[in-house]
C-alpha cells in the first residue's frame, strides 16, 4: 500500500469511527453470543494471581468479580475508580493508611452459594502475602499493604504501613479477582486448573488451545448487565487469521491490538462493518545500555544515544508503521503526572532542534573517544513494534556515526541475556495495566532496589528522588518531584532512554457496542456492558 | 514375518533413547526458562522470587542428570509428564491436538494420492507429449510453492470471491470441531488446509511415480509382456504400476509421518490446533517436558510409517522376503 492508499484508508476509517458514534451510543439491547479473537496461545493457567499475560485475561476475565476497577464507561481515566464489589469508594482514615470497604450483599458465586467479605479479604490476602508455594505475580505492588482483614461478613479493611497514592490504582489492578475462600482453603492450586466467579457470565467450556465458552449470569450484581447471552473467545495467534476473521465475521472484536495495516486493511474492505477505537497504550519500549560494559559506562555516551534519536518527527512517522505513537517520559502522557511537551524539552533525547542535538551527540561522543562506535542492540524476535522500533533508532543511531547490529533473539534468551547483563544496549519493554506512576516509574530504579533494571548501574541519588516523589502525597509537590526523578534518570545520567508510547488501535464488527477502550489491554475486560445492534 | 517385526520394533528403543537425549539436550542449550516467560513475556513486572519459586516447582534447579534420568524414567512407566507451561497431563495436549493434525494428514494423503499416481503414471506413459508437459508443469508449481503462501493465497481468494458472490466475505470456520460433532463445519474447515497441503505432496508424489514408471516401462519384463500380446491395461496395472510404487510408498510414508508434527505454518495460517503449532509453542515457551514428547510422539510415528512401509514392500513385491 502506497502512502496516499495508506492515508485514504486512515482517514476513511476515522470517519467510520466517527459515523460509528460512540462505542456505548444507544439503549443496550439484550441477547446474542460474541464472538472474539484471543490473540494468544492457550493461557499457561486461568490463575490470575499467578499469571501475568493478558492470554489468561482475555479468556477468563469475565467469569470472575474484583473489588475496584477503573470505570468501564470511562476506561481511559487515569485518576477514576470505582466499585466493582463494593458498594461506594473509602474515604481513607488514620492518615491516609485505613481503608475500609463495605462489599455487597446478596452477590452469588456461580455455584449458587453467597459471596461475602470473608472471600474478599482472603483473596486478597493470597495476593499480598501468599503463602509458601504459591505464586503471586504481583506482591510488590502492595508491599505498602500491612494487613487484610474482615471483621464482618460485609466489611473488609485494608491497613497500610503508609499513606500512599500507589494504593488505590494498585488495588484496580484487573488480575485482582475474587476467589471463593472455601475452594482456596482447601487447595490454593484449583484456580489454575478451574474457573468459578461471581463476574458476568459463567463459565460453560474450554477446549485446550482453541476456544473458551460462557453464558450469561442471571444473578449478576450489576442491574441489567450482562446484556449478552453468550460469549465465545477464540485463540488465534496469527494476526492473518484475526483480520481475515474479522472481515468475514467469523470474530466480532480483537481487543489487545492492531497494527495500523491492519487497520487500513480492515477499514478499506469492510467499510462501516468495522469500527475503529484507539487510544495510548500504557506500554512502551526502552533501551537500556548495559552500564558495566564499555564505553556505555559513561554518561556522555549514553547521552549522545539519546540526543540521536529524532523522536518528534520519528514518532509520527512509525505510528504509520507500526503500534507507536506518542512521545512521553517515564510517565505514562495521560496521567497528570505525566511530563508536559515543554519539560520533555529540556531533556536528551527530545531536544526540539535535532540538528543541535545530534551535534551535542557527536560531541560527547567525540570527548569521550568513541567516536565511530560499534555495538549490538538486543531485541526481542517480534515484529510489533519491537523489530520496527529497533530497526528505527538504529538508523537513527547511523547519522552519528555509530554503527549498530541488531541482534533479534526468541523471548527465553532475550531475558537471558538481559538478565546475565550479556548486552550492549537492549530494547525492553515496560508494559503496565492501571496507569500506576508510582509503581510504573520504579522500573528506573538500579536494581538492588528493582531487580527487573537490567542497566546494572548503582545510583543513590536516583532511589533517594524516588523515595520523596513516592512518599508525597501532595499532588502538585509529587509531580515536582517527579519531575526531578525523571530529569535525573533520563537526562543528567541518561541510564534508560524512553522511545514512543505504544499505540492501541482496537478493530470490531460495527455491531459490538458499549465496550471503550482503556490505555492497557489488560483492563475492561468482564464484557460486561458489552452488547449487539443487530 | 513377525519376527522381523518384533525385531524392528525392539531396534526403534535405541532411536528412541538416541532422540531422547539429542532433544534433552538441544532444549537445554536454548537460553532462558520457562518461568522467566511465563512470568514476564507480556513485558510487565517479573518477581524474581516468583521466578525461584516457579523454577523449584517445576525441577529446573535439579541436577540435569538427574532431570535426564528422571525423564527417560518416565517413558519407561508411559508417564509422559505434566506440561511445564500449562500444568495439563501432556498426554491430554497431545490428545487434544492429535485428532486434527491426523485428519489433516490423512485427508492431505487421500489427496495426494488420488492425484499424484493416476497423473504421474499417465505422464510416464504420454512421455513428451503436451500432456506430460503440463503435468510436469504442476508438479514443479507444487513442489516451488510453499503451502502456507498457498494457504494464505486460498483464503484470500475464497474471501473474495465470496464477497464478490455474495456481497459478504465468507471464511471457514476458524474454531475445530470434529468430524463426528458436526461433518460438514468439520470439512469445511479441514478441507482447504488439506488441498494446500496435498498439492505439495502430490507434485512429489507425481515426480517420482512418473521416473518410476518410466523405468519400469523399459524393462524386459514389461517388454516380454508385450510380445506375449497382453493388454497395455493389464501390463500397466499389473506388473508397471505395482512394481513402480515401492518409491512412491517410501515416500507417501515419510511425508505422512512429516504432515503429523511438520504442519506449523499451515496450522498457524488456518487456526488449525494441531501439534505442528503446539511442538512451536513449546519451544518458544521453553516448555521442555512438552517439547520432549512431542519430538519422541514424532519419531515414534515415523518408526512406525517405516515399519509399515517396510511390510507393505513385500506385498509390493513378492521377491522380498524378510528374515
Amino acid at each position: 500500500m502506497d502512502l496516499r492508499t495508506g492515508l485514504r484508508a486512515a482517514a476513511l476509517g476515522l470517519a467510520v469511527a466517527i459515523a460509528a458514534g460512540p462505542a456505548g451510543a444507544g439503549a443496550p439491547k439484550r441477547g446474542g453470543t460474541l464472538t472474539y479473537v484471543i490473540p494468544a496461545d492457550a493461557p499457561p493457567s486461568f490463575d490470575a494471581h499467578r499469571e501475568t499475560t493478558y492470554a489468561t485475561i482475555h479468556a477468563a476475565a469475565p467469569y470472575y468479580s474484583v473489588l475496584i476497577r477503573v470505570p468501564p464507561d470511562n476506561p481511559a481515566s487515569t485518576t477514576e475508580f470505582v466499585c466493582d464489589l463494593c458498594t461506594e469508594m473509602p474515604k481513607p482514615a488514620d492518615d491516609g493508611k485505613t481503608y475500609t470497604f463495605k462489599i455487597r450483599q446478596g452477590v452469588k458465586w456461580h455455584d449458587g452459594s453467597k459471596l461475602t467479605a470473608q472471600d474478599v479479604a482472603t483473596s486478597w490476602n493470597m495476593i499480598v502475602f501468599p503463602p509458601k508455594g504459591v505464586t503471586s505475580a504481583r506482591v510488590s505492588f502492595y508491599e505498602m499493604v500491612d494487613k487484610i482483614e474482615a471483621p464482618d461478613d460485609a466489611t473488609v479493611v485494608f491497613h497500610l504501613k503508609r499513606a500512599t497514592t500507589a494504593f488505590l490504582p494498585a488495588l484496580a489492578d484487573p488480575y485482582t479477582w475474587i476467589y471463593k475462600k472455601e475452594i482456596l482453603e482447601k487447595d490454593p492450586h484449583w484456580y489454575e486448573r478451574n474457573i468459578m466467579g461471581s463476574g458476568p457470565f459463567k463459565f460453560v467450556a474450554y477446549d485446550v488451545g482453541q476456544s473458551i465458552k460462557g453464558a450469561r449470569n442471571p444473578d449478576y450484581y450489576h442491574e441489567g448487565q450482562p446484556y449478552l447471552d453468550a460469549i465465545v473467545g477464540i485463540f488465534a495467534d496469527k494476526q492473518s487469521v484475526r483480520v481475515d476473521a474479522l472481515r468475514a465475521d467469523r470474530a466480532a472484536i480483537e481487543f489487545r491490538g492492531l497494527p495500523p495495516s491492519a487497520r487500513d486493511q480492515l477499514v478499506k474492505e469492510g467499510g462501516a462493518d468495522i469500527a475503529v477505537q484507539d487510544s495510548d497504550w500504557n506500554c512502551g519500549n526502552i533501551l537500556t545500555p548495559n552500564h558495566k560494559r564499555k564505553p556505555f559506562d559513561d554518561v556522555r555516551v549514553r547521552r549522545a544515544l539519546a540526543l540521536a534519536i529524532d523522536q518528534w518527527k520519528g514518532a509520527p512517522a512509525m505510528a504509520k508503521i507500526a503500534t507507536v505513537r506518542t512521545v512521553g517520559g517515564i510517565v505514562f502522557p495521560g496521567s497528570p503526572l505525566a511530563a508536559t511537551q515543554e519539560e520533555l524539552q529540556q531533556m536528551a533525547g527530545y531536544w526540539p532542534d535535532i540538528e543541535k542535538s545530534r551535534a551535542e551527540a557527536r560531541r560527547l561522543l567525540k570527548e569521550a573517544g568513541a567516536e565511530g562506535l560499534k555495538f549490538e542492540l538486543l531485541n526481542r524476535n517480534v515484529d510489533q513494534p519491537y523489530k520496527f522500533v529497533g530497526t528505527w533508532v538504529i538508523g537513527e543511531w547511523k547519522k552519528i556515526g555509530l554503527t549498530v547490529e541488531q541482534k533479534v533473539v526468541p523471548t527465553g534468551p532475550w531475558f537471558q541475556n538481559m538478565r546475565g547483563g550479556t548486552f550492549d544496549v537492549v530494547l525492553e519493554a515496560n508494559c503496565a495495566s492501571v496507569v500506576n506512576p508510582v509503581l510504573d516509574t520504579g522500573k528506573y530504579l538500579p536494581a538492588k532496589v528493582y531487580p527487573e533494571n537490567y542497566g546494572g548501574y548503582d545510583d543513590a541519588k536516583s532511589i533517594e528522588l524516588y523515595e520523596k516523589m513516592q512518599t508525597e502525597t501532595d499532588p502538585k509537590k509529587q509531580r515536582e518531584a517527579m519531575r526531578a526523578y525523571e530529569k535525573h534518570t533520563l537526562d543528567t545520567m541518561t541510564h534508560e532512554i524512553v522511545l514512543p508510547y505504544w499505540y492501541r488501535i482496537v478493530l470490531a464488527r460495527s455491531y459490538v457496542k458499549g465496550w471503550k477502550i482503556s490505555p492497557s489491554h489488560y483492563l475492561n475486560q468482564d464484557l460486561g456492558n458489552i452488547w449487539l445492534d443487530k | 514375518m513377525h519376527r522381523y517385526i518384533i525385531k524392528r520394533l525392539l531396534l526403534a528403543i535405541p532411536t528412541l533413547a538416541g532422540a531422547a537425549a539429542l532433544v534433552f539436550v538441544l532444549m537445554r542449550l536454548i537460553p532462558g526458562d520457562v518461568c522467566v516467560i511465563r512470568l514476564g513475556a507480556g513485558g510487565s513486572h517479573v518477581d524474581p522470587a516468583s521466578v525461584e519459586a516457579c523454577r523449584q516447582q517445576l525441577g529446573l534447579n535439579d541436577p540435569l542428570i538427574l532431570q535426564f534420568l528422571h525423564f527417560l524414567w518416565s517413558y519407561c512407566t508411559f508417564d509422559f509428564g505434566i506440561s511445564m507451561w500449562s500444568g495439563n497431563p501432556v498426554s491430554h495436549e497431545i490428545a487434544v491436538r492429535l485428532p486434527v493434525s491426523l485428519e489433516v494428514a490423512v485427508m492431505a494423503t487421500i489427496i495426494a494420492i488420488l492425484i499424484a499416481i493416476p497423473l504421474g503414471t499417465i505422464s510416464a506413459l504420454r512421455e513428451n507429449t503436451w500432456l506430460d508437459h503440463t503435468v510436469r508443469v504442476v508438479a514443479i508449481a507444487g513442489i516451488a510453492t510453499p503451502s502456507f503462501w498457498l494457504g494464505i493465497m486460498s483464503l484470500i481468494l475464497v474471501l473474495n470471491v465470496s464477497a464478490m458472490a455474495t456481497g459478504k466475505p465468507w471464511l471457514p470456520p476458524i474454531d475445530y470441531v470434529s468430524f463426528w460433532q458436526d461433518p460438514l463445519r468439520n470439512l469445511s474447515m479441514v478441507l482447504l488446509p488439506a488441498i494446500t497441503v496435498g498439492y505439495r505432496y502430490s507434485a512429489v508424489t507425481m515426480r517420482i511415480t512418473r521416473s518410476a514408471m518410466l523405468e519400469i516401462m523399459r524393462e524386459d519384463y514389461i517388454r516380454t509382456a508385450r510380445a506375449k500380446g497382453l493388454l497395455e491395461q493389464i501390463i500397466v496395472n499389473r506388473h508397471a504400476l505395482k512394481n513402480a510404487l515401492l518409491p512412491v510408498v517410501t515416500l507417501i510414508g515419510i511425508e505422512f509421518a512429516f504432515l503429523i508434527g511438520g504442519l506449523v505454518i499451515t496450522e498457524q495460517v488456518f487456526n488449525l490446533n494441531g501439534i505442528g503449532r503446539l511442538l512451536v509453542q513449546a519451544v518458544q515457551n521453553q516448555d521442555n517436558v512438552l517439547a520432549q514428547a512431542l519430538v519422541m510422539l514424532v519419531v515414534a510415528v515415523f518408526v512406525v510409517t517405516n515399519l509399515v512401509v517396510d511390510v507393505l514392500y513385500a506385498w509390493l513385491d513378492p521377491r522380498i522376503r524378510f528374515s
